[in-house]
């Protein structure tokens, strides 16, 4: 049984109050988050209170699926509670007056929040190592990343210091920690969850999406923040099933691609991984048929010379004028303006600035900016034609396991290891990400994708993929370790 | 030896709408400063841009108002750069492909008509004030104008003097209030005026042109206009050159002078906004939005000038308060009837109250009544003048204002005859030099027996009975 249909079960026939679950939740983070990093501020007074609050709904009857579960957000989704820092030191004492959309969706339908997680700056990272509070640990291996940019939500998942929390993917923020920290990580079909309240880094990349262990849980906490929202020009309208409607069915049927090309270019060991995965499918009568997707390193520049762009003008609004840091030394407007700037942001941030106020400067733009957005528009037509063949699409989310602290080299190689995650944040396509197996003790996913609006698809592939196998299985990590 | 002087204009318009272009707040004058501030007009992190659709209907209306082409899948875009008005460090503006191209606005000048292009009209965000010296040497800042909507409209460089510009300024500042999209007011920033202004030998390039910035009224245009175009001259003859810059003019000195400038030949970095989806517009929507649009200027002064003098036609133009209701009287009466009810009595009485032409304190329904009065004869016409100064007054049923000033015409046939035998009688000498051909003496007659008869006598009747008694 899935971890929210378990919590659910036992607050409803009273085995456990809401009160005792969060309380749980709390010392867990107490004890292993120096470990961790994961949390960069914990919801020690309100969330019991909340949870006490739950508890006397759920004594006059209130079934509702998420009364009284805790959930720990992303450090980017404003909350009004506690602050919202986006990892960075510009926004390191902001309080957000307003909740973003998804927060309040959670919170109406009774969910108690446990903290805010660490993250990459701004999003901007893949090992969050990016953070001004502090790099993230691997609950599996405390001497390895655990991904980012949402890694404290990643960690804190698999360590057990909350059940779920939500991340963002822009480039494969939430699929990539997943895959390092073996849970399921989502990124759902660009405007199906509302912005409203994420800050932005890149606008047309940007989603939020869910860390779990289990596939089944990702669609409900997805259901749950689906909906148009009117404070987000971007959001569609979706059936209250949009997510949920297939997830128990069988696969029998569906088809998945695979591009054998790019399987060969990985380790062997992570091919014998994958290959196994293939086999469990295929026991469950699911077809695979051999495509080839088109060459991925333009769809990394394309990405590259995007997302800064947006970015660049995104936080351009942090200049410490009207909330966040601002600079002491400053005597000028232009040394307000330089220095409160200098001094809040971290050096990847400023890199990605830099990158997109050039790739965007009048005589660039034809150049950059413009064949960008050419090359993206030619992904999506590619994908387009695979998908005429085949549901899905199977690949890595990582070419590799979670590497070592400190082990990034140089920028672009970094860059290049986003390769397989930023298909679907270019095409505003789904895709999950869902743990297969360990290489070396230390967790490795698949990546399944599939065209726009088909997010029920993958939910109910990985469901079925989960009822046949153990990986996702929540463990018991940092055993004998701190506390 | 004459330079032309070449100018080009850029008015922004800000939109009468009832929220911002992007966020719900107010968009009233004057309030006090951040009351009308949502999170997004301050960029609060996380905050969204979601586009307020009356904006979009404005700006058609406009661009169908001066003939131009309405883009039908126009989009916003960033415009790029710092300053601490601008919350977001970009203001949401449009660059390529603006909702309204291609338009053209007719002037009438001492020369003639011209017809003025407008290059383009495109839809932005207004940013907020600046509020210098606010606390010590501290700048205080005003978010509440950030993010009204403004439309920005650009001519080509098609005007060749003062008076042309004026001209232009003049229609377009009564176009976009008739079209009830703007409500004009300079003082207040509803309309801004940007002048760009180069000077030429005829037949050459284009010369380098300074902008002059930041003038509210039309008169101060036009000597700005003058100031910049004589001080351009004179550089040249001295062999100088016209750098590219911002200008204000200074009303006080009239001149104009070099702005600290934000921004020199600025890249703005455009891109097209990811958080704005594309505006699309179907032919339905502008066939809708078209019928909603209130009659144009020049239709307005065709239907006037069928029926009214020049003058009469350029009063009503020129005051659309007194237009309006003029425009509903005449449904009912005749055009110059209704002219010099409104425009002529009526006014009259606001200006002796020395207060705007306000429709409401003599609704029209009231006017056409006292007007009935004096059709049926039951008044005249003099009479019908001081009642409606006494219902101005004192506002109350017309019948009572009648009844308590006693002017009540008789049109009691006998009584008027009466009257006319009673005044021939006690003149005979009168009558005979009237019957002799001294027809002046008529007017004494009338006099006399509107004297006797204490206005109540019709003056129609007495000067119909005079005349046959008379040439009897």
């Amino acid at each position: 049984m899935s971890i929210l249909k378990t919590l659910r079960q036992k607050l409803d026939d009273k085995s456990i109050s809401a009160a005792e679950l969060t309380t749980t939740y709390l010392k867990e983070i107490k004890d292993k988050n120096n470990l961790l990093n994961a949390f960069i501020s914990v919801n020690e007074t309100e969330a019991l209170a909340h949870a006490k609050e739950m508890d006397d709904l759920i004594a006059k009857g209130e079934r509702t699926l998420l009364a009284g579960i805790p959930i720990a957000h992303k450090d980017n989704l404003c909350t009004d509670i506690l602050t919202t820092t986006c990892g960075s030191k510009i926004l390191s004492d902001y309080q957000s007056p307003f909740n973003a959309t998804v927060v309040d969706k959670l919170k109406n339908q009774g969910m108690t929040v446990l903290g805010k997680t660490n993250m990459d700056e701004f999003g901007m990272g893949s090992t969050n190592e990016h953070s001004f509070f502090g790099a993230v640990k691997n609950p599996h291996d405390l001497n390895h990343v655990p991904g980012g940019s949402s890694g404290g939500s990643a960690a804190a998942v698999a360590a057990g210091l909350t059940p779920f929390a939500t991340g963002s993917d822009t480039g494969g923020s939430v699929r990539q920690p997943a895959s390092y920290c073996g849970i399921t990580g989502i990124k759902p079909s660009y405007g199906t969850l509302s912005r409203c309240g994420l800050v932005a880094y890149g606008s047309s990349f940007d989603q939020v999406g869910v860390l779990a262990h289990y596939a089944e849980d990702c669609a409900y906490l997805l259901q749950a923040m689906a909906g148009k929202d009117n404070n987000d020009g971007t959001s569609i309208k979706t059936d209250p099933d949009f997510f949920t409607q297939s997830l128990h069915q069988d696969v029998t049927g569906l088809t998945i691609g695979i591009d054998e090309q790019l399987l060969s270019k990985l380790p062997s060991v992570a091919q014998a991984l994958l290959q196994d995965c293939i086999d469990v499918y295929q026991q469950q009568g699911v077809k695979i048929k051999p495509i080839q997707l088109p060459d991925l390193q333009p769809a990394v520049s394309s990405y590259y010379v995007l997302a800064p762009a947006e970015a660049a003008t995104n936080l351009a609004r942090f200049d410490g004028v009207r909330y966040g840091y601002r600079s002491q030394t400053a005597n000028t407007l232009d040394e307000l303006y330089i220095n409160s700037r200098t001094e809040g942001f971290g050096a990847e941030v400023k890199r990605r600035i830099v990158m997109g106020n050039y790739v965007l400067a009048a005589s660039q733009y034809d150049a950059y900016y413009h064949k960008a957005q050419q090359v993206r528009a030619k992904l999506k037509q590619d994908l387009d034609a695979i998908y005429q063949n085949v549901d899905m699409i199977l690949l890595p989310t990582a070419a590799t396991t979670a590497p070592k602290l400190g082990a990034q080299k140089d920028p672009v190689s970094t860059y290049l290891s986003d390769m397989y995650t930023l298909i679907a944040n270019l095409t505003g396509a789904p895709a999950i990400s869902f743990p297969i197996g360990r290489i070396e003790r230390l967790p490795f996913g698949a990546q399944l994708m599939t065209n726009n609006f088909q997010d029920h698809l993958l939910l109910q592939t990985v469901c079925a993929f989960q009822r046949e196998t153990d990986f996702h299985l929540p463990q018991q990590l940092l055993q004998g370790v701190g506390a | 030896m004459s330079y032309e002087m070449v100018i080009g204009l850029e008015v922004h318009v800000q939109l009468k709408t009832q929220t911002k272009i992007f966020s719900n707040s107010a968009t009233l004058y004057g309030q006090e400063p951040n009351t009308q501030v949502s999170f997004l007009d301050i960029a609060l992190p996380g905050t969204l841009p979601v586009v307020n659709r009356n904006a979009i209907n404005m700006a058609v209306m406009f661009g169908l108002a001066v003939d131009a082409t309405i883009s039908k899948n126009s989009f916003f875009a960033r415009k790029n750069y710092f300053y601490p008005d601008l919350s977001k460090g970009y203001q949401i503006s449009q660059s390529n492909n603006p909702i309204v191209q291609n338009g053209q606005l007719e002037i009438t000048t001492s020369k003639g008509v011209k017809a003025i292009r407008i290059e383009r009209a495109h839809l932005e965000e207004d940013a907020g004030k600046s509020v210098h010296d606010f606390i010590g040497d501290q700048t205080g800042l005003d978010y509440n104008r950030a993010g009204t909507p403004l439309l920005e409209i650009v001519t080509h460089p098609d005007f060749r003097s003062a008076e042309e510009v004026i001209c232009y300024l003049k229609n377009l500042h009564q176009l976009v209030q008739h079209l009830g999209i703007c409500d004009g007011n300079m003082q207040e920033g509803s309309f801004r005026c940007d002048v760009n202004l180069s000077i030429r030998k005829p037949g050459e390039d284009l010369g380098t042109r300074a902008e002059l910035k930041n003038i509210n009224s039309f008169r101060f245009i036009e000597s700005a206009i003058h100031y910049e175009y004589q001080r351009q001259v004179n550089v040249l003859d001295k062999g100088g050159i016209i750098t590219q810059e911002t200008r204000l003019y200074d009303p006080d000195n009239n001149e104009t002078r070099s702005m600290r400038s934000k921004e020199n030949a600025f890249d703005y970095r455009y891109f097209p906004d990811p958080d704005l989806l594309p505006m699309i517009l179907s032919d339905d929507e502008i066939i809708s939005i078209k019928s909603q649009m209130p009659q144009l200027p020049k239709v307005r002064r065709e239907i006037y000038t069928k029926a009214l003098n020049a003058d009469e036609v350029n009063f009503l133009m020129d005051n659309p308060t007194v237009a309006d209701y003029y425009d509903v009287l005449a449904k009912s009466i005749p055009a110059k009837t209704a002219y010099n009810w409104v425009a002529v009595e009526l006014q009259a009485v606001f200006n002796r109250a020395q207060s705007i032409f306000d429709a409401k304190r003599v609704p029209v329904d009231i006017l056409l009544e006292l007007i009935a009065y004096v059709d049926k004869d039951e008044i005249s016409l003099k009479s019908a003048k001081a009642v409606l100064q006494h219902y101005y007054d004192q506002p109350q049923a017309i019948q009572s204002i009648v009844d308590q000033l006693g002017v009540r015409q008789s049109n009691d046939l006998g009584f008027v005859e009466s009257l006319v035998d009673e005044i021939l009688a006690q003149n005979p000498q009168q009558v005979q030099d009237y019957r002799a051909g001294n027809k002046k003496l008529l007017s004494f007659f009338v006099g006399q027996i509107m004297k006797n008869s204490k206005g109540k006598a019709n003056p129609k009747q007495v000067n119909e009975i005079l005349n046959k008694k008379l040439n009897e």
